[in-house]
């Protein structure tokens, strides 16, 4: 079927509106990819090293899930001074435990609806019993926990954080 | 007059050294609590038993409601062998209403518990046992001296899978038990919801 030339352009130009959409949507995507690489999951023999580290950072550890609720009302206290302390010598790790299973269904929609910017790891690790006395023998299991260690100066707490407290043992270790 | 207060001092500051809760070969308390069908439920109640599987668990913490299936199970095999499972929600707390006392009725109905499923209303016993999570297992076994603590802290060592299950630390306790020995390991841990203390 033929058509007249003015016809024919406009035929073009929708045919690369809708290839520039195409293009546009994969590049998001693929982005979002990205995006979702970064939050690495591990077992417990490749998070122990992080845990150990002999330099002059102070490394905060927050053992937490999707599914606890304290650890969500928390949260944005570790955001915060994650952000505050970006150019210290301050480092943030959000431990995620959630099931393993639950990587794309819970954890990465919610890294990225609630925007976290600190660095996010997920150990899938489910034999807790031989990992939770390496990260503290003080602790019982029960989340939330949070690790803060500057070299050997280590300490644990098996409960809520709130902003105020967590810059305070930031400020005690920087 | 100062001695007295010292001494009174030092008698405070000990006694809270002391909440920490049980450790193995501690005797356990009975209590007296509600059961989703209304009744007040002892451990001085079950008479024949040769122990107890005392569990804290609750309704809302997805630890807890991974194990429900398995903790039917368990109190299916051992209760015959004289070790009923007691269940216990510590979360009395008016923050997390899915664990309120008309929802463990609910609870219990639809999963059909063939256990006592209790509320630790006020908050009152999970602090003596020690519990700070859900799930948290505390294996008792009637001796001469009492309800001695013979087995601490979780059911298995995969709590999201069951079918993933390498250990089964608490079957393998009360086997050791019903053969008159010393579980080994008598205490394990897992990752649990946090007890919620109403504030």
């Amino acid at each position: 079927m033929h058509c007249m030339r003015f016809k024919c352009r406009k035929v073009k130009i929708q045919f690369f509106t809708v290839m520039l959409i195409l293009v546009g949507f994969t590049i998001l995507v693929s982005c979002q990819t990205n995006e979702t690489e970064i939050i690495p999951s591990m077992s417990f023999d490749e998070l122990e090293p992080m845990l150990q580290q002999t330099n002059d950072t102070v490394y905060i550890f927050n053992f937490w899930a999707t599914w606890c609720k304290p650890c969500i009302t928390e949260l944005p206290a570790f955001e915060k001074i994650n952000k505050e302390y970006e150019k210290r010598k301050v480092k943030v790790y959000l431990v995620s435990i959630d099931f393993p299973n639950k990587h794309e269904e819970l954890l990465l929609p919610f890294i990225k609806n609630n925007h976290i910017r600190s660095s996010v790891v997920h150990l899938t690790d489910t034999d807790a019993n031989l990992w939770i006395d390496k990260v503290s023998p003080q602790w019982s299991g029960s989340i939330p926990a949070t690790l803060v260690y500057k070299g050997n100066s280590r300490e644990f707490y098996e409960k809520s954080l709130s902003y105020v407290e967590l810059k305070n043992i930031v400020e005690s270790k920087i | 007059m100062k001695t007295l207060a010292s001494v009174i001092f030092t008698w405070l500051i000990a006694s809270i050294g002391f909440t920490q809760g049980y450790n193995i070969g501690d005797t356990a308390t009975d209590f007296n609590l509600k059961n989703t069908d209304g009744k007040m439920v002892s451990l001085a109640d079950f008479k024949d038993a040769k122990g107890f599987i005392i569990v804290f668990t609750c309704n809302h913490c997805p630890t807890a409601v991974a194990y429900q299936d398995r903790i039917i199970a368990i109190n299916k095999k051992y209760k015959s062998q004289g070790y009923p499972v007691i269940a216990i929600n510590p979360n009395d707390n008016p923050m997390y209403p899915e664990d309120s006392y008309e929802n463990m009725i609910v609870r219990a109905k639809e999963m059909n518990f063939t256990f006592p499923y209790l509320f630790d209303e006020g908050q009152k016993i999970y602090p003596k046992y020690g519990a700070t999570k859900t799930p948290h297992v505390f294996v008792l076994n009637r001796e001469e001296k009492g309800l001695v603590v013979k087995y601490i802290g979780a059911i298995d060592n995969n709590s999201g899978d069951a079918a993933g299950v390498t250990n089964k630390f608490l079957e393998n306790a009360l086997n050791a038990l019903l053969e008159g020995k010393d579980p080994n390991p008598a205490t394990t841990k897992a990752i649990g919801c946090s007890i919620k203390p109403a504030a």
